[in-house]
């Protein structure tokens, strides 16, 4: 995993985020998020979550401010370094924008395709994945056939086959029960475990209690609190 | 950008032969059948092209070095008489690959259509035909040797009138090498028009896919993969067209082949296509399918460039 010298993964400084010349909707945010951390989003809506998880996972690029993304400067970077940096951030997007005329096991598998990875070696571990989240029947059945459940959890395979450095996830567990979102987190902590960063947004206060190592980053109107200054950098103190 | 890069960069996006990234049937909606007609037009003109090239190039093999010597005398036995000597004048000059006096018989088939024939019987008055001598030479009928060998005809032949066939056909030449250039600049415009609709087919297929690109690059896809699927895609609508606007454009040009073919008209005859001329229009569909790919993958890259 290449951080910087002192072990960030991810770095913001000062950013604020516009969309076209209306109000901020993100306002100087200086945070640093470490490896192996397990970090909680929350806020109420319109907070800015969803706009903080896309500069997280660089879909948008911030209006102004400084964002390093493993140990590179993320705004200045060449844009052909892009997907080097993506394939270490795995996303589970609130709509789950899965492609809807692949299958279940071919949208799990993008990320290893996009990859490189050999077709051999990525079917093993997309049917493991799909058994785990409980949709080994339902391997070839496309997006639009699935329940928003099953779509959910489509989506979270496919987040997190490739092992990623990073998980964001935007309201991961909001279309599934509670007995499948207790899984999910599981799933979330066993790849905090291995060393993951994750990052998940959510309402669910109830979440948070089931992960009772996480760090809590919330947003309100699109500025960011610490009150146990666990996010600044340097750290006031590391738990 | 290698030729390689640019069919080929970026790895397979899709497995198991049963996916596509890009949901698009073969031979479906109306590219192939646009790339089809645009072959077709392409090869007939290109085919139409070669052809006149072909006709101009033999003929002037045949003509460049023709010179016809004629003796414009209205009395018979002293036409006669300056033909011999021309003849004998021309026949030792450097560079003549050959001489013909072209005999009384053949003069009088060359007019019979227009004026039958016993017209002395008739009238009692032969036409005055001029005597010809057809005179070959070993290279280029240049204005110098015309002077060369008028220095040598006009003392024995005063009535001598002496031309470069070549001369007389220059207009003709003229013609077909224009209508030649014309057909070569629409194959050019073709090949644009192809383009162009490439372009176009691309750019509607990006907007269409707007999601779906986004998804591949936020998964880490590059832009030579997602640029790959949609030329991979136009690449088999342009090959399947392009097969069938070859044999479409094969029937016009056999077609015409056979018609031109009746016509027994020399310059026509000598404009048939050689071996090689179908080998140049059997790789139209390929240079098509090869311009479709390119034209696709720098389309796709070009508008990918402006996303995140």
């Amino acid at each position: 995993m290449s951080m910087t010298a002192d072990g960030e993964i991810i770095q913001f400084d000062n950013v604020g985020l516009r969309y076209g010349t209306d109000r901020e909707v993100l306002s100087d945010l200086s945070f640093t998020l470490f490896p192996g951390r397990f970090y909680f989003l929350t806020g109420a809506s319109g907070a800015g979550k969803t706009s903080l998880l896309r500069l997280l996972y660089l879909a948008q690029r911030p209006s102004r401010g400084m964002i390093r993304m493993f140990g590179t400067d993320a705004i200045t970077m060449p844009r052909s370094r892009l997907p080097g940096l993506r394939r270490r951030i795995g996303v589970v997007f609130q709509d789950f924008r899965l492609i809807p005329h692949l299958s279940a096991f071919d949208n799990v598998a993008l990320p290893l395709r996009v990859a490189g990875h050999q077709e051999k070696d990525l079917v093993g571990p997309v049917r493991d994945i799909l058994d785990w989240v409980g949709l080994s029947d339902r391997i070839d059945a496309r997006p639009p056939t699935l329940s928003g459940g099953e779509q959910q959890r489509v989506a979270i395979a496919r987040a997190v086959i490739a092992r990623p450095a990073m998980l964001v996830a935007d309201e991961p567990t909001g279309n599934v029960d509670p007995e499948m979102a207790l899984k999910l987190m599981r799933l979330f902590e066993m790849l905090n475990r291995q060393g993951t960063t994750v990052v998940v947004a959510t309402h669910d206060l109830d979440l948070l209690r089931k992960v009772p190592e996480s760090l809590i980053m919330r947003l309100d109107r699109g500025r960011l609190s610490d009150p146990t200054g666990a996010l600044r950098y340097p750290p006031r103190k590391m738990q | 950008m290698s030729l390689r890069t640019l069919l080929g960069g970026g790895r397979r996006l899709m497995g198991r032969g049963e996916a596509e990234l890009i949901p698009q049937g073969r031979m479906s909606g109306p590219m192939p059948w646009v790339i089809a007609i645009m072959v077709a037009m392409t090869a007939i003109a290109l085919a139409a092209g070669l052809a006149l090239g072909n006709a101009v190039t033999a003929a002037r093999a045949e003509i460049e070095g023709g010179v016809t010597v004629q003796i414009v005398e209205p009395r018979a036995d002293v036409r006669a008489g300056q033909a011999k000597r021309a003849v004998a004048a021309i026949k030792d000059l450097p560079g003549i690959a050959g001489l013909r006096l072209v005999p009384q018989t053949e003069l009088d088939a060359l007019i019979e259509p227009w004026l039958g024939t016993g017209i002395d019987d008739a009238t009692g008055n032969a036409i005055p035909v001029p005597a010809l001598i057809d005179v070959r030479l070993d290279r280029q009928a240049t204005p110098a040797r015309l002077a060369a060998i008028a220095k040598a005809v006009m003392p024995v032949a005063p009535s001598a009138k002496i031309d470069a066939q070549s001369n007389w056909l220059k207009p003709v030449f003229d013609a077909m090498v224009s209508l030649q250039l014309l057909a070569m600049v629409l194959v050019g415009l073709l090949a644009l028009a192809l383009a162009a609709a490439v372009l176009l087919a691309a750019r509607s297929a990006l907007g269409a896919n707007r999601d779906t690109i986004e998804i591949v690059h936020l998964l880490g896809g590059t832009d030579a993969q997602v640029a790959r699927v949609f030329q991979r895609s136009i690449g088999y609508d342009a090959a399947g067209g392009g097969a069938v606007g070859l044999v479409l454009a094969m029937v016009v040009i056999f077609a015409l082949g056979r018609r031109f073919a009746g016509l027994g008209a020399g310059l026509v005859d000598n404009g048939a296509l050689i071996w090689s001329d179908w080998l140049l229009l059997a790789l139209v569909p390929l240079l098509a399918t090869l311009l479709a790919m390119v034209t696709a993958r720098l389309t796709v890259m070009h508008a990918l460039r402006k996303m995140l």
